[in-house]
């Protein structure tokens, strides 16, 4: 498998920034307003569900009921997040802990970002910059599984963790007890390190001259030490970019919560939400304010990194 | 630390070359130590979650594996023949081919319209794309309950605006309408995907090279042939990438199913994965769900060949 290959036109090419970048074309703009006309009705129309969202989030539980629809609430409250966190004499049952959602699914996703790039970029150096016994086929070995789907191993890695000797009430030969499942560990560790996140590092690690590696090795520098003072110093832009990707994708993950997590003090916030959607069929104020305080931390990651954001997502390409 | 092999200088009175080719890779192994430690936990991980797990998964295949019962007897070739047999799981095909191939052409080609609109030099060009980007960031379960009471049949947004627009007489139960549901989720399967394909398109639209368009107009060509026989098929690759990864994800939908319809009315929602699920954690079937989910993983294999072989060439 001939992996050397210059990357994917479609993955380097939004290198640039793609949101702001300005062409050298002209401002032509009184030859293209024709545009505006589909763009902005356009936009409204496909910005409207986030719009009712937000402005739903405020409104009492009736007014968002009402016929005809309010876009603008009469009588703005707060009620549905105070209900949500449950904060002051507003705690609903089963609602209450939903703050603890939230710090579940930051100290989820925040521990598979840093694990994640860290063994990704272990293992990537490791492959670009190093010739071993055994590193071609191991490095084959990683790539072949990267089309797998995630249903396939889903069932067996849910039987591991349950059968993890000696936690959770198991016996040192993983019997009798919930193992890894609904915790912490069981959340975290399958997705700590990633075959896609190995391959995209370690194309980015080819083009790091081997001179400069070499140089290091002669002043009598550590491998560890060139690992982490050399070449990641080097790697910024493709580990933010893998970066932003991993905790953007453990933020929203929902399939694996949905099946090792069964103590609600342990929901990430997708979960929570969902499971609460299903269960709670008429308290959408509550069900509203959760959804915004579930995106606000996306929202927060896309402005503060737009630009890495573009690449990432364009470099990993999946969603969903 | 040199990490080249070593000059083969060993001089034993046995010299024969599988000696000293098992001794220098010996030595190249104890010279490498570091590379294996970095190696090391990696490779624990993906030899338990990625590997074992797969060879498990093909284990339980041949077995009647229920967590719940004691007794897990082999069966041999039966799950596969009851997955052949099984009309259900059919259905679910069908289900997902049909919302495959609605939600992934649809996705695109409202994200190469926007793209295209936003590549032109507009005044807040940039602020625009921004907007059409924000769903995107928001999490997709978010997406699924607004759009779950978008579509609600008795106070739902997109009813009450119908009716005021009197195309319909009657509240229609988009969710639970057995002939609309299916149709409901690939509309918000459509717009959560639309910000997607824009920004891929939009990166790709800014990397054809202008000198083509330019000589194109000193040709006389009108814009829409412009667009026809240079920016279309400029964007080929782009395409086929957005075709292949919206194919492969869509073969995998399961969030907005579970939310939205939870796989109802009578099935008619039920996609191969939502099926997998409910054979593993509902029905508790583990060598069942494992055998099916194979199943998935063979339709699947056609399309990520595919991708693996665009990664691979680079060029398409």
């Amino acid at each position: 498998m001939t992996t050397d290959a210059a990357p994917n036109p479609v993955v380097e090419a939004p290198r640039s920034d793609v949101m702001t970048r300005r062409r050298g074309r002209g401002r032509r703009t009184g030859s293209s307003a024709w545009a505006y006309l589909i763009l902005v009705p356009g936009c409204l129309l496909f910005l409207a569900p986030l719009a009712w969202l937000v402005s739903a989030s405020f409104q009492p539980i009736g007014e968002i009921f009402s016929y005809p629809p309010k876009w603008i609430p009469e009588n703005p409250t707060l009620d549905g997040y105070k209900k949500f966190l449950g904060i002051g004499d507003f705690a609903v049952e089963g609602a209450s802990g939903a703050w603890r959602w939230f710090l579940n699914s930051a100290i989820v996703a925040i521990a598979v970002t840093t694990l994640q790039l860290f063994f990704n970029s272990l293992a990537a150096y490791v492959f670009a910059k190093r010739d071993f016994p055994g590193r071609n086929a191991i490095f084959v070995l990683f790539l072949a599984t990267m089309m797998i789907p995630g249903q396939v191993t889903l069932i067996p890695n849910y039987l591991v963790l349950k059968h993890m000797p000696l936690f959770g009430g198991n016996d040192i030969l993983g019997q009798g007890g919930s193992g890894w499942l609904d915790s912490y560990y069981g959340l975290i560790l399958p997705s700590a390190v990633s075959a896609f996140g190995i391959f995209l590092l370690r194309q980015y690690m080819l083009s790091i001259p081997d001179e400069l590696l070499d140089a290091a090795r002669i002043d009598g520098a550590s491998e560890f030490k060139i690992y982490a003072r050399i070449v990641m110093p080097l790697c910024g832009p493709a580990l933010a970019a893998n970066g932003i990707f991993i905790f953007m994708a453990s933020w929203e993950d929902f399939f694996w919560p949905l099946i090792i997590v069964s103590s609600p003090e342990l929901y990430t916030a997708p979960l929570g939400l969902a499971l609460y959607v299903v269960a709670n069929r008429t308290q959408w104020d509550i069900l509203m304010a959760g959804s915004v305080l579930a995106t606000i931390p996306m929202v927060l990651v896309f402005i503060f990194f737009q630009r890495r954001f573009v690449q990432g997502i364009s470099l990993s390409g999946m969603k969903g | 630390m040199s990490t080249r092999a070593p000059e083969r200088t060993v001089a034993d009175d046995d010299s024969s070359a599988t000696v000293l080719r098992r001794r220098s890779l010996w030595y190249r192994i104890r010279k490498n130590w570091d590379a294996y430690v970095f190696l090391s936990v990696p490779l624990l991980l993906f030899a338990i979650f990625t590997l074992f797990a797969l060879g498990f998964s093909f284990f339980l295949t041949f077995h009647q594996w229920s967590i719940i019962e004691p007794e897990r007897p082999f069966v041999g070739l039966q799950n596969y023949r009851d997955m052949l047999d099984d009309t259900s799981f059919a259905r679910a095909i069908v289900n997902t081919f049909y919302f495959t191939g609605v939600s992934v052409p649809l996705g695109m080609l409202f994200g190469l319209i926007v793209a295209l609109l936003l590549n032109l030099p507009l005044r807040a060009r940039g602020l625009l794309r921004t907007l059409y980007f924000l769903p995107f960031v928001t999490p997709f379960v978010v997406c699924a309950i607004i759009w779950k009471w978008l579509l609600n049949g008795d106070f739902g947004l997109i009813n009450y605006y119908l009716l005021q627009l009197r195309v319909i007489s009657d509240p229609l139960r988009f969710l639970s309408d057995r002939n609309l549901a299916m149709p409901s989720v690939i509309m918000m399967s459509v717009w959560a995907s639309i910000s997607f394909s824009m920004v891929i398109y939009l990166a790709a639209l800014q990397s054809i090279p202008e000198e083509l368009y330019e000589a194109a107009r000193v040709d006389g060509a009108s814009r829409w042939s412009q667009l026809l026989y240079i920016t279309v098929p400029m964007l080929r690759p782009t395409t086929l990438f957005l075709l292949v990864i919206g194919i492969i994800g869509s073969f995998q939908v399961f969030t907005q199913i579970f939310v939205m319809t939870s796989g109802g009315p009578v099935e008619r929602t039920t996609t191969v994965v939502y099926y997998i699920y409910l054979s593993a954690f509902k029905f508790y079937e583990f060598g069942y769900a494992s055998t099916l989910a194979f199943g998935l993983f063979a339709m699947l294999l056609v399309f990520t060949v595919i991708q693996l072989q665009i990664y691979r060439k680079g060029d398409a």
